[in-house]
């Protein structure tokens, strides 16, 4: 078996750690932010405030909101409590209806924003993180500790393992891209890192990163519901976590959450959003991002400029490279249920178990799969690309001043449609930057080409018909795979050459047949049923929804 | 204080001289030429193309003067010029500066080393409204364009008409209404960007045709034909190029549509009123002062029609006119057999 470990390169030291670029962590902006927690808090409210009775301005379409608000509180109180949900909502929801009522008894002047501001208060509150430097400290140190030791255990094979430390986490994940020139950037200015988001590994991995390259933590919004374990919700606080509820889709909770991200954009807090919303389900690169949080940096950028301030702040597409997506198929079949409905029905599912977990863990570590991590050229939040010094250039290499952007009649003005158009574009480009950073790996592209073959033999079939033709049925010599891997190898080269992807390490020179074989290891070295597989001669799968997944990720190139 | 800022727009042509008085009625206005000589000629007179200029307009071929000058800027030349305009125009602009232009033409982007004539079939990605130009070329991002039933010489005249500003930013379309809105001259905004570019490039063809229908002496009866059956061959065209059907069945389609597929002073009209009297190309060329967008758009779309399998009869049989050896009366006769046997019915599920 080919125990082809990617050799470290010439970018990317082995164990290596970068200096961190604040030392002392009362200088963290993330510090300073829970350092003033309350003001912090109070200055979320009173903004959100100023912002809902500009959007909103009669009395009659605030009132409507608290009505929706309440409506749709209720509705989620009753239909879909947990654990984490504050024992006092009901009573709280109830003050609100009655508040409600007795706008229509007796009204005073200006009595629907005193309602308005209860709610406010309450979600500013339930939003904000409380971050805590020791326990952050604690929090890494488990967390690197605990995966040496295993990487470890697993590498020198047995107990004994556990005490040496030969091998580091940085053998096995590679950083890639401008590591220098964010460092610098994040001295001055506010780094926003959009990664793409395949796996539930992808937030302690990144979080990692983040460590790793020396820079102070971030924050970023998490689901309420990881809040419902109770060592889970722990560290969510203590790194920089703020709560994101899902459940809550009306208007005053959609508006608070997005000005506290704003507002803490603003202060310096560096953020991380995944933009995708949740894990890619289809195995497909993002495509559509959600614009809500995206906006906030716009919103950010527009009023430090307002304020004079020269503050910059800067978008870090990070594309994440996996061999093999540890939930994949479990994925699939949930987009397939979605997009197919009756159309597609499955035998049986399969949940991961923790020691499926484990067993991953150790399998990940000791058979030298590697993660690669792509930190794509930095942006500023109009989607130019920027010099190391932070300057935003345009595509002839010009300096570009980005009050610009926002400034009509002379002077910089707000204006929420001139934002939310902008917001698209930067998404648009941040897929772009997605595509191009990729690096297609040998597991993708052997994927890709079964996938698209067996595929274009039943073109009568939909897809779910296809899905369901029996994977007996589907076979390819090794002869004529190997074929149709070197031209579509040729072809990506040549996209590659195009800048419009990159390529891994190892798929861009070496032998034909090894690069298969990796390949083929890598992608089977979890799944119990192998997407793809060499046998006798011939190439077969044993999971052509997983297949399918995995060819998603390469899909939707031009060539 | 913005509006003590003058308006900018580039181009001296009929349409950009139109414009630039009805401008001039709401603020001061700068004209652009890169032609010295034009700009004198221009000044002597106190009009070009033979309308005449407003007092509070003048003229200058500094692009660095008309950029530094104005925030709202007017591109009115043609297509075959624009984006060299726009590469010169590029280290001049900031991300302050809007656009709107009125160039009822495409782009070609071809890849290095073809050519129109050297390709079989063209593909979306290579044809580029004027928007799409300035956005690849400038800084620019706030853009929009004009378009509707604007023939020049009834604006010069003062006559009652109405435009549509279109773009993805409503203050674009707000700075458009403000400068441009006059006592005769309605504006009606529209976030359909590329459709409305689309549509009003798209009915030059059109109008090609019905001027050759005209030139070969029918009436009324094939004119409404011709319209009808117009519509929706540019609809489909522009769907091929990514707009939406909506946008071609208001003022900016139908409306521009109608307008010049009826007049004379159309200049596509007039094309097609010479193709039916035998003219070639060439002389066609020599005879016209001002460019028609429609034979390059003829050009342009046939094959790209080609390229998607879309049905474009008329195109088709306007390309063999102009550019092969189809006359006028053998290209009616081939359009008149062609098997269609269904009115609209096929436009459904077009949306």
């Amino acid at each position: 078996m080919a125990k082809t470990k990617v050799k470290s390169t010439k970018k990317w030291e082995k164990g290596r750690y970068y200096e961190p670029i604040i030392k002392r962590s009362k200088y963290w902006p993330v510090v300073q932010l829970s350092k003033n927690r309350k003001a912090f808090i109070e200055e979320v409210a009173k903004e959100t405030l100023i912002q809902i009775k500009k959007m909103r301005p009669s009395k009659t379409q605030i009132v409507e909101e608290i009505e929706t608000a309440l409506y749709r509180e209720k509705f989620r109180m009753r239909s879909n409590p947990w654990r984490v949900d504050p024992p006092d909502e009901k009573p709280f929801w109830d003050g609100i209806k009655s508040d409600l009522l007795s706008l229509d008894t007796d009204y005073n002047e200006g009595d629907e924003f005193k309602i308005l501001e209860k709610i406010i208060n309450r979600y500013a509150e339930e939003v904000a993180g409380n971050f805590k430097p020791n326990r952050y400290r604690f929090t890494r140190r488990v967390v690197k500790f605990g995966f040496r030791r295993l990487l470890n255990a697993a590498r020198v094979q047995g107990f004994f393992g556990l005490f040496k430390s030969d091998y580091y986490l940085t053998d096995n994940i590679q950083i890639f891209g401008k590591i220098k020139q964010i460092r610098n950037l994040a001295r001055d200015g506010t780094i926003i890192m959009v990664p793409t988001h395949f796996s539930n590994l992808d937030s302690i991995l990144i979080g990692w990163i983040i460590h790793v390259l020396g820079l102070p933590p971030f924050i970023y919004g998490a689901g309420l519901n990881l809040f419902n374990i109770k060592i889970f919700a722990y560290f969510m606080n203590s790194l920089g976590a703020y709560k994101v509820d899902r459940r809550k889709k009306n208007y005053l909770y959609i508006e608070t959450l997005k000005m506290y991200s704003h507002l803490a954009i603003r202060k310096g807090a560096h953020s991380l959003f995944f933009p995708g919303g949740t894990r890619s389900r289809s195995g497909h690169i993002e495509k559509k991002l959600k614009r809500g949080l995206l906006g906030t940096a716009i919103e950010a950028q527009r009023s430090i400029l307002m304020n004079n301030e020269n503050r910059k702040i800067y978008v870090v597409p990070v594309t994440i490279n996996y061999h093999f997506v540890l939930e994949a198929p479990s994925l699939i079949r949930d987009h397939l249920k979605r997009t197919g409905q009756e159309r597609f029905y499955e035998e049986k599912d399969k949940s991961s178990t923790s020691f499926k977990i484990i067993k991953f863990l150790i399998k990940f570590f000791s058979k030298g799969s590697s993660i690669s991590v792509s930190i794509g050229r930095p942006l500023d939040v109009l989607g130019n690309y920027v010099d190391k010094d932070g300057r935003s250039l345009d595509k002839q290499k010009r300096v570009i001043q980005i009050e610009d952007y926002f400034t009509l009649g002379g002077q910089i003005t707000e204006n929420i449609q001139r934002e939310e158009e902008y917001t698209r574009m930067l998404s648009e480009k941040i897929v772009e930057e997605f595509h191009r950073n990729n690096r297609l790996t040998g597991s993708h592209l052997i994927s890709y080409i079964a996938f698209s073959y067996w595929r274009n033999k039943y073109p009568q079939l939909d897809l779910y018909g296809f899905l369901r033709v029996p994977e007996e049925e589907l076979e390819i010599d090794y002869g004529k795979f190997r074929e149709m891997f070197i031209e579509h190898r040729e072809r990506f080269i040549e996209l590659k050459r195009q800048k419009k992807i990159n390529l891994s390490i190892h798929m861009r020179e070496g032998d034909i047949d090894e690069m298969i074989q990796h390949g083929l290891n890598n992608l089977g070295l979890f799944h119990v049923k192998r997407p793809l597989l060499l046998k006798d001669g011939k190439i077969l799968t044993h999971d052509l929804a997983t297949l399918y997944y995995y060819h998603n990720r390469t899909d939707g190139y031009e060539f | 204080m913005s509006s003590e800022k003058p308006v900018g727009v580039l181009g001296v042509g009929s349409f950009g001289t139109a414009m630039a008085n009805i401008l001039s009625v709401n603020a001061d206005v700068i004209m652009y030429s890169r032609s010295q000589e034009r700009i004198e000629e221009i000044q002597k007179t106190r009009s070009s193309r033979g309308i005449a200029l407003r007092k509070n307009i003048r003229l200058t071929s500094d692009l660095a003067e008309i950029s530094d000058q104005c925030e709202l800027l007017f591109p009115m030349i043609p297509s075959s010029g624009f984006r060299d305009l726009m590469i010169d125009l590029s280290p001049l602009l900031r991300p302050y500066h809007i656009l709107i232009h009125g160039t009822k033409g495409l782009d070609l982007a071809l890849d290095p080393g073809q050519d129109i004539d050297s390709v079989e079939t063209i593909s979306r990605s290579h044809v580029k409204t004027m928007s799409d130009v300035i956005r690849e070329e400038t800084i620019a991002i706030r853009v929009g364009c004009l378009a509707g039933p604007n023939l020049a010489k009834e604006l010069a005249e003062g006559h009652p008409a109405a435009t549509v500003v279109a773009s993805h930013f409503n203050e674009v379309i707000r700075y458009g209404q403000k400068y441009l809105k006059t006592d005769n001259f309605q504006v009606y905004g529209n976030s359909d960007l590329r459709a409305i570019e689309l549509a009003g490039v798209l009915k030059n063809i059109i109008a090609i045709a019905s001027g050759g229908l005209q030139g070969l002496g029918f009436g009324e009866n094939a004119r409404g034909m011709l319209i009808s059956r117009g519509l929706i061959e540019i609809i489909y065209l522009g769907k091929a190029l990514g707009g939406n059907v909506t946008a071609f069945l208001g003022l900016a389609g139908i409306g521009d549509l109608v307008t010049t597929a009826n007049s004379s002073l159309s200049r596509n009209f007039t094309v097609g009123q010479m193709l039916a009297r035998g003219m070639t190309i060439k002389d066609i060329l020599n005879e016209m002062d001002e460019v028609a967008e429609g034979i390059n758009t003829v050009k342009i779309m046939s094959k790209v029609a080609r390229h998607y399998d879309a049905k474009a009869p008329i195109t088709n049989t306007l390309y063999n006119v102009l550019f092969g050896n189809m006359t006028a009366n053998e290209g009616l006769e081939y359009l008149m057999k062609f098997p269609m046997s269904r009115d609209i019915e096929f436009l459904k599920g077009l949306d």
